[in-house]
């Protein structure tokens, strides 16, 4: 299985070097910049898409040196300690779009002028527009990469079951019909949004309802009703282990993973697309970088979201390029040679019922909710 | 009495063994500077982060001076110099971005607090549009950038600039220089215009001369001509005309209370006033009273609403986990103890192998290996389930609860109950116990009247070491306690790393600091360190 997996990654790194050769004449040179960067990323699987994707192709161009830091799942709290104590040790960021909402209006990240940085789309849109038609600009801060969602997985062998198959979200919180056990991750987002919509709230008056007082108390005493059955998880890796153990039934985790459980590694689980909620990753400067830094991050960040590099990613991972223009390219994985196109999370057939992460909501709340979710969850 | 060389003896000797002293200290001083750089210092800066508090005085300076006034007992919101002191704090905050992070600080103690300062953020520079609009309606000279830079700064700093604007450059513009006429004749409007001028020159990079000021600018100009319409006259040529024209206009005054109530109407209750009006100190209590379910009020210190009480329960639990954890390690690691140190040397040293090989394997393949043996799914359910103890669908529950967290720490502790315990034991002479019995004792009395007590020493070694890792112990309740079965050190690693309340992350860890004093110095006074044996 490792051996596969090394082998994979040294065929997956050649690849996109030719194409990436090939734009070559197309990368302006960069004056006054450093010659070696530090990114910060998630690890395993998606930062090796990364790597695949832009470093290696990057470091073949421009010889510039990449060092990887997997801190992503903390990476504001890296983010703030670095900018007090005045020594900002990575050049580049990747968070999820409510980080960089975080990171942006605490003014840890800088803004970053798309039209001017970022490549223009293949068909010739401006940046702007090209991230604009998957909506993935969120904030002045945030370059996206990414569109991923947060979805279930369950068991296709549970006996206890008696052959019934879970269609809908609400399956997560019938325990009758589908007893065993869930892994939810520890934290409140989605987990409310997802009680609430099984407690028959309407999609359009979530926020609504988490906004009146008694609505988060109404999501937890939803939660309440499964808690007893419920595995929580911290990182996204957990839940398809936890699938392949057997030891939940069904669990939340980001689509990417379960893809890489059902078809990479076989395992008997399946995808429940009902209500997934989508989200997005992608770049993020940090503040109080200097000049010759700065200038090589955005040299960087022009080459590694253009149209190609984003359809590239899709070759290693499920998840969706955030421009437009790139969406077109996605082909097939680069090792299993399936058609990638039916695993993404933009599938019309997967998007009967989605949520988008509503981030301002989650800006202005997260501390509130969050709070009393930690403090709910402690008890 | 003199040296050979004529020096006295006694000097000459000082010297030598200030010399022999200062040798020590070099030896020893790599060591020092490690343990003070590391050791020391972290923990002064864990002590001072618990109280320190200055961002609510440094965000809000003008709030927190005008609020000194307000009653805190007061049922009503304050005035509206609060309100306008607010907005310009805000504004200011706002530019600064440094709005979001009062609003986290503020909401550790007053849930709302946060999407308050958010909300309002975004709006507070459209407090006051239309005062502006009005001015520049009156006459549209208002509306240019320039005109503001001419009447309020320093013409020698507007040549300055004007020849900096003609080299072309982007950068190296010189900072505003307020004149001696607006700082006299419009102080208020000077200030705010000085803290416009230096955001924009400074923090955002741009061209002042290009930047529409701040509507607070304007409303205070209005104002200020208003209440003193003599102030024109310090001014010359048209600048004198122009604020005339204002002091003879008919223009709205500012209501920056309805703007507030406007942007939510949270701000007309006193509960956000209380809050900030609490908590403006430098330092504060506020975080340690948060680490024990209290907090402050009006009326004084009180309990935490019931649902936010967890910590003094994390505290409990952690304790009481901590004991069970001491307690079970020294029943299973006496009796192991007492046959390394009495089993012929071949066997003991086979033996000392199987203790000490976990104790050199890693703490998290240890506990990762627990996990696999506990799980549902896992060894022991499975050999239970085929020797047909427990059925399928019955399979026992021993991982993401506190069971989960007492086994595996249990066994990960047990070295350091056993180690202390042997070194101990190996000086017990077997031919005291052969003593005791020739002299009438049976098995029991001997073990207990004779070897035990002199074996208290190594007890009191392995339960304070295990007692006190146990306590601050993360990654094994982390992996295997799930929600219910976690420490306090789980905690406070969820403050530093994802809620980011570092003063409560501070103040528990002090807190859990002093516990482990407290508890050193009772065991000091009851079994005596010197009795502890580590070796």
């Amino acid at each position: 299985m490792k051996i596969k997996t090394l082998l994979g990654a040294t065929a997956l790194a050649t690849l996109p070097l030719s194409a990436g050769v090939a734009f070559a004449q197309d990368l302006p040179a960069c004056e006054n910049c450093a010659d070696s960067m530090v990114l910060m990323s998630w690890g395993g699987a998606y930062q090796a898409s990364q790597v695949a994707a832009y470093a290696e192709p990057y470091t073949a161009l421009t010889g510039v040196t990449i060092t990887w830091d997997e801190g992503s799942n903390e990476a504001v709290a890296k983010m703030r300690a670095a900018s007090e104590a005045g020594n900002m040790t990575f050049d580049l960021v990747d968070v999820e779009g409510p980080d960089a909402q975080r990171a942006c209006d605490e003014g840890l990240a800088v803004e970053v002028d798309f039209d001017a940085v970022l490549a223009p789309g293949t068909d010739g849109s401006s940046p702007t527009d090209d991230f604009g038609a998957s909506g993935s600009i969120i904030n002045d801060c945030f370059v996206p990469q990414i569109v991923f969602s947060t979805t279930f997985g369950y068991r296709t062998d549970v006996a206890a079951w008696n052959g019934k198959t879970p269609d809908s979200l609400c399956a997560v919180f019938d325990l009758e019909n589908f007893p065993g056990m869930r892994a939810l991750e520890g934290r409140p987002k989605k987990n409310l949004e997802w009680a609430l919509l099984c407690d028959g709230v309407a999609k359009d008056d979530l926020y609504d309802v988490l906004s009146s007082d008694g609505g988060v108390d109404r999501a937890l005493a939803k939660l309440d009703t499964i808690r007893d059955s419920v595995v929580w998880w911290s990182a996204g890796a957990e839940t398809p282990q936890l699938l392949a153990d057997g030891e939940v039934v069904m669990g939340s985790t980001y689509n990417g993973r379960l893809f890489s459980a059902i078809e990479e590694q076989k395992q008997p689980i399946a995808m429940l697309w009902d209500w997934q909620v989508f989200d997005y990753d992608g770049w993020v400067v940090p503040a109080g970088l200097d000049e010759a830094r700065m200038n090589r991050v955005m040299h960087f960040l022009h080459f590694a979201t253009d149209t190609q590099r984003l359809a590239d990613q899709a070759k290693y991972i499920s998840y969706g390029p955030a421009r437009g223009s790139s969406q077109p390219l996605v082909s097939t994985h680069a090792t299993l040679g399936i058609e990638m196109a039916p695993h993404m999370p933009t599938n019309p057939a997967n998007q009967k019922n989605y949520l988008v992460n509503n981030i301002e909501w989650w800006a202005d709340n997260q501390d509130e909710v969050e709070a009393v979710f930690q403090n709910w969850l402690a008890r | 009495m003199l040296t050979a060389d004529g020096v006295p003896l006694r000097r000459s000797l000082n010297r030598a063994l200030r010399r022999q002293k200062l040798r020590a200290m070099l030896l020893i001083a790599p060591l020092l500077v490690f343990v003070l750089i590391t050791f020391l210092a972290p923990i002064g800066d864990m002590l001072f982060r618990s109280v320190e508090n200055q961002i609510v005085s440094n965000t809000l300076p003008r709030t927190v001076a005008s609020l000194s006034d307000w009653d805190l007992a007061s049922e009503t919101p304050p005035d509206e110099t609060v309100f306008r002191a607010l907005a310009h704090d805000l504004v200011i905050a706002t530019e600064l971005k440094t709005h979001t992070r009062l609003g986290s600080r503020l909401n550790y103690e007053a849930s709302g607090m946060s999407s308050l300062l958010r909300s309002t953020g975004r709006d507070v520079e459209d407090f006051g549009e239309d005062l502006s609009a009005s001015l520049a309606d009156l006459d549209p000279v208002w509306a240019e950038p320039v005109t503001w830079a001419d009447l309020l700064g320093d013409p020698a700093w507007r040549a300055e600039h004007e020849s900096w604007a003609a080299t072309g450059q982007r950068s190296g513009a010189p900072a505003f220089q307020p004149s001696a006429t607006a700082l006299t004749a419009l102080p208020r409007t000077t200030e705010i215009y000085g803290a416009f001028a230096r955001i924009t020159q400074e923090v955002n990079g741009r061209n002042l001369m290009r930047q529409d000021p701040w509507h607070l600018v304007a409303i205070t100009l209005i104002e200020e001509i208003k209440a003193d319409p003599a102030a024109a006259q310090a001014f010359a040529g048209e600048h004198a005309a122009r604020l005339a024209a204002i002091a003879g206009a008919d223009l709205a005054q500012a209501d920056f209370t309805a703007a507030f109530a406007d942007s939510n109407d949270r701000w007309i209750t006193p509960t956000p006033w209380s809050v900030i009006a609490l908590y403006a100190a430098p330092y504060t209590p506020g975080y340690f009273l948060n680490a024990v379910d209290l907090g402050k009020t009006p009326e004084g210190i009180a309990p935490r609403p019931a649902d936010e009480q967890v910590y003094i329960m994390l505290f409990m639990r952690t304790l009481w986990l901590s004991l069970t954890i001491t307690a079970l390690c020294l029943l299973l690691g006496y009796p192991v103890a007492w046959l390394l140190a009495n089993l012929p040397a071949r066997q003991a040293n086979l033996l000392m192998i199987l203790v000490l090989l976990p104790f050199w394997t890693s703490l998290l393949v240890r506990t990762s290996a627990w996990k696999v043996l506990l799980q549902r799914q896992g060894v022991i359910n499975d050999v239970l389930v085929w020797i047909g103890l427990i059925g399928d669908d019955a399979r026992l529950v021993m991982i993401n609860n506190q069971l989960g967290t007492v086994i595996a720490m249990t066994h990960i502790l047990l070295p350091f109950m056993i180690l202390p315990l042997y070194s101990v034991m190996k000086t017990i002479p077997p031919t005291y116990m052969r003593a005791a019995k020739s002299l009438g004792a049976n098995d029991w009395s001997a073990f207990w009247r004779v070897y035990f007590p002199q074996s208290v020493p190594g007890i009191a070694a392995g339960c304070i070491l295990v007692f006190i890792l146990a306590i601050g112990y993360y990654i094994t309740p982390e992996l295997m306690g799930g929600a219910r079965g976690v420490f306090i050190s789980n905690r406070i690693a969820y403050h530093i790393g994802t809620s980011l309340n570092w003063g409560l992350a501070a103040a528990l860890g002090t807190i859990l600091l002093i516990v482990v004093l407290v508890l050193y110095w009772v065991y000091d006074r009851f079994v005596g360190v010197n009795n502890v044996k580590l070796g």
